[in-house]
């Protein structure tokens, strides 16, 4: 029983330390990486939209299967607010707005995604 | 010996009635944390206290059906398919864990729990097509191992119970 017990805390410590690291790492990368953010929304994997997180707006977005879901815009933050589903899990969930954050509808197949975007320069012109 | 199998077949009927129950329950509970796929894992219990009280095929059978039953009742067959997703690999880890008396039922659950939580995700990054979803590694790991902990810590407790009871 001893032995069972110290591989146990050593488990514990182990999926511990793995879940820490790897949040502070997933934290880094994104705090480092987002700028410009976009709301990139896919329906079964395909892109139909991207709206820039810094205006606030509400798309609705047509899922599969006439599913439906709202996304909402606010204060550079992303979230669902309405949802054709039967779990509303993409409702309940926090908002998201940090590169790589996503928000799913699995019933719907909708995806949204916050990725960085560069802003676009202009590279000259012409007269 | 007939009343033997008589008396097991009713205990696991009775194991899977609970899962059932515990599976609706859980499913009630509002989601607290706003990040999906974290939850206590009550039905785990059943499937631990079969492991332990009756053994690997049983328990298995209980984890298959306990899928069905909740999956066609209160799902679909797409919700269904994360279900078995994390029911199989939490299983086959819970299993080899079992046999190999790696760890005392604590450790068994945890790592069932986690495991159940990674299938889960895998099988949603590859529907969705979107390795994104990874960034939820870290917090299903974590609730993972805390549920884990907690059922696990619950299950010892039955377990010796039930086989003052139950003999098989």
């Amino acid at each position: 029983m001893e032995k069972k017990r110290r591989r146990e805390i050593g488990l514990i410590l182990v999926l511990l330390v793995v879940s820490g690291l790897s949040y502070f790492g997933i934290r880094q990368f994104q705090n480092s990486t987002t700028e410009n953010a976009v709301a990139v929304i896919f329906v079964e994997d395909k892109e139909v939209g991207r709206y820039p997180l810094s205006k606030d707006i509400r798309i609705t977005v047509s899922g599969k299967d006439d599913g439906e879901n709202v996304v909402e815009i606010k204060d550079c933050k992303v979230r669902v607010v309405k949802a054709s589903c039967p779990d509303l899990i993409c409702v309940h969930h926090q908002e998201i707005s940090k590169n790589g954050e996503t928000i799913v509808c699995l019933p719907n197949r909708v995806v949204v995604e916050v990725q960085s975007e560069e802003e676009a320069e202009v590279d000259g012109t012409t007269h | 010996m007939k009343g033997r199998k008589a008396g097991q077949i009713a205990y696991l009927g009775m194991l899977t009635a609970l899962a059932f129950i515990l599976s609706y329950v859980e499913s009630i509970l509002p989601i607290s944390l706003g990040i999906p796929g974290v939850k206590i894992g009550l039905a785990n219990l059943t499937v631990m206290v079969a492991l332990y009280t009756v053994g690997v095929k049983e328990a298995l059978c209980l984890s298959f059906i306990r899928i069905i039953l909740v999956g066609f009742t209160f799902g679909n067959l797409a919700s269904m398919m994360y279900s078995v997703a994390g029911g199989v690999v939490s299983f086959l880890v819970m299993v080899v864990l079992f046999h190999f008396e790696i760890f005392t039922e604590t450790g068994v659950s945890i790592a069932g729990g986690v495991a159940h939580n990674l299938g889960q995700l895998l099988v949603a990054v590859l529907v969705v097509e979107n390795a994104k979803l990874l960034f939820y590694f870290p917090v299903l790991c974590f609730s993972g191992t805390v549920a884990g902990c907690f059922i696990g810590v619950l299950a010892a407790m039955i377990i010796k119970r039930v086989k003052k009871v139950y003999k098989q």
